[in-house]
């Protein structure tokens, strides 16, 4: 039995579509049988929401009388530097830019109270932001300093544009050290004191399409409490790595490229995250719907916190020094169970994504198709596969001669 | 026999009076000393546990309120914003007395005020600024 995208959104339409989340799916597909289920159930939704860095937003703020050339000037919102390499009143603010005054950490370990994610956070909820701009005035735009309060609502356009989300799987975070380190993954104790991981597991997106077959370039998304689009695959995309029999790559592996028009979202779902030590970051609500084409699909959707296996890492050591391997796997339901075995050690489990919000984010997403108010599209190009070839390179340095 | 976790603010003139040997003694009162801040000719803030029978903690606490220490109980120092609180359970591994807890079920969490000792471990470790302790 295979059904189409076009048939599934034909039953959406008509508010007839079979919707159940990541989650759900597990227990109704085990005891249906996995023949049955298929031909039931439409869409399986999914959801994360976690700290992801490689986030930012692109605005049009509309010309200014007589006009400014932002492009190639300095810009800052709330003092937060903002990138200003475009035209006239085009420009990038990123989740992890900081105010240039921002101590970082000159008294360690630094607070990161504010930065560019908090400023996204503050634009969804409709709040005032300081523009502060320097120009330097041409024939054709005059005016060399600017300084207001925009707004979301007064902008022509506010675009959420994230080069790398939804990361497939994660590494668990521990310190073998003898001092207390901050990471971001978290502030991590010495000799093993704690283990803090970051994934929704079986709730996942990319875990419940671990080899794309669904989600590509064009698939529509809840992003940030409205909706966006999969731009294609993300940054660091690495979907060579070793693999579960299900599938299920058991470190990082692939990773998502996502847009969507910041006015529809909301500051519950994109939140300013301060990691003490660490910095600045977003995190970020992302929910993917996956059609239940056929059983293999449906297949990977039914995988479990206990068989989706994450490598513990190092992070005093081997993580800053890019020294490969592991000091052995964990599933996702050791880890939500509160502790995990290291090196014989009993060691506490915290999660740094919500579990609770990417259930709720699932859930949502859910309700929006049940109510025929969000169709799902047809992939325009799929996501680079094991097939792919692709290879996770190091940056290959190469010393700049003196001369 | 009852318990009560409350926070001392001392004026600077009675910094140097050894007021918590006298509730041990006088008023038959078990004292834990779970954080204390004091600097000469400043205030000092002392958090406690205060353990013993009814009228002897009433009796206790008249005394050190007479001495013109102001008291407080240590909940009303403490806030968890729940609506900063994003569930993600980082600061779940840290708290030492398992104030702020998770449900394993449904994964929320929660905080409970009278377990919390203000240690503020999880000040750092919280990513949204969801926990306030003003010490």
């Amino acid at each position: 039995m295979v059904k189409t995208i076009e048939e599934i959104n034909e039953k959406i339409k008509k508010g007839k579509a079979v919707v159940l989340t990541a989650e759900e799916i597990i227990d109704y597909a085990s005891e249906k049988g996995v023949r049955k289920t298929a031909q039931e159930v439409d869409v399986v939704t999914t959801g994360t929401f976690g700290p992801m860095c490689s986030s930012g937003a692109y605005f049009n703020v509309g010309h200014t009388k007589p006009r400014i050339k932002l492009g190639g000037g300095k810009i800052y919102l709330n003092d937060v530097p903002v990138y200003a390499g475009f035209a006239a009143v085009d420009f990038f603010l990123g989740a992890t830019a900081m105010p240039e005054d921002d101590p970082r950490n000159k008294i360690f370990p630094g607070k990161f109270a504010y930065g560019g994610a908090y400023i996204l956070e503050e634009l969804v909820a409709a709040k005032d932001v300081r523009l502060t701009a320097t120009a330097y005035g041409t024939d054709c735009y005059p005016r060399k300093s600017l300084e207001t309060y925009i707004c979301l609502k007064d902008m022509n356009e506010a675009v959420l544009f994230n080069m790398r989300n939804a990361y497939q799987n994660y590494n668990v975070a521990v310190n073998l050290s003898d001092k207390v380190i901050y990471t971001y993954m978290g502030v991590l104790q010495p000799k093993l004191g704690n283990a803090n991981y970051c994934s929704a597991g079986q709730l996942s997106p990319l875990l419940n399409d671990p080899l794309y077959k669904t989600i590509g370039a064009g698939t529509r998304i809840f992003l940030g409490g409205g909706v966006g689009y999969v731009v294609g695959n993300g940054t660091q995309h690495n979907p060579n790595v070793p693999r579960t029999e299900g599938g299920v790559p058991k470190m990082t592996g692939g990773t998502l490229a996502v847009t969507g028009d910041l006015k529809m979202m909301s500051p519950k779902w994109l939140r300013g995250t301060s990691f003490t030590g660490y910095g600045v970051t977003l995190t970020v609500g992302i929910g993917v719907p996956i059609p239940i084409l056929d059983e293999e699909i449906l297949r990977y959707t039914m995988a479990r916190d206990e068989d989706i296996w994450a490598q513990v890492v190092d992070y005093s050591e081997a993580y800053p020094q890019f020294i490969p391997g592991s000091l052995g796997e964990v599933n996702y339901r050791e880890l939500k169970s509160g502790k995990i075995t290291v090196k014989g050690k009993e060691v506490p489990t915290a999660g740094l994504s919500s579990y609770l919000k990417a259930r709720e984010i699932a859930q949502t997403l859910k309700e929006w198709i049940e109510a025929g108010k969000f169709l799902l599209t047809k992939p325009v190009e799929s996501i680079p596969s094991v097939d792919s070839g692709i290879v996770f390179k190091p940056l290959k340095e190469r010393p700049i001669k003196k001369k | 026999m009852q318990k009560k976790r409350l926070v001392l603010s001392y004026p600077p003139h009675i910094v140097e009076q050894p007021v918590i040997s006298k509730l041990v003694k006088d008023y038959d009162l078990t004292v834990n000393i779970l954080r204390a801040r004091i600097t000469p000719k400043e205030e000092g803030r002392l958090v406690l546990e205060v353990t013993g029978k009814r009228q002897a903690l009433e009796a206790g606490i008249n005394y050190i309120k007479e001495l013109g220490v102001e008291i407080q109980p240590l909940a009303q120092d403490v806030k968890w914003h729940e609506d900063r609180c994003t569930h993600c359970t980082a600061c779940i591994s840290i708290c030492p007395p398992k104030a702020l807890d998770v449900d394993r079920k449904t994964m929320e969490v929660s905080f409970n005020r009278d377990k919390c000792i203000a240690c503020e471990l999880c000040i750092p470790v919280c990513p949204y600024q969801a926990m306030e302790i003003l010490f």
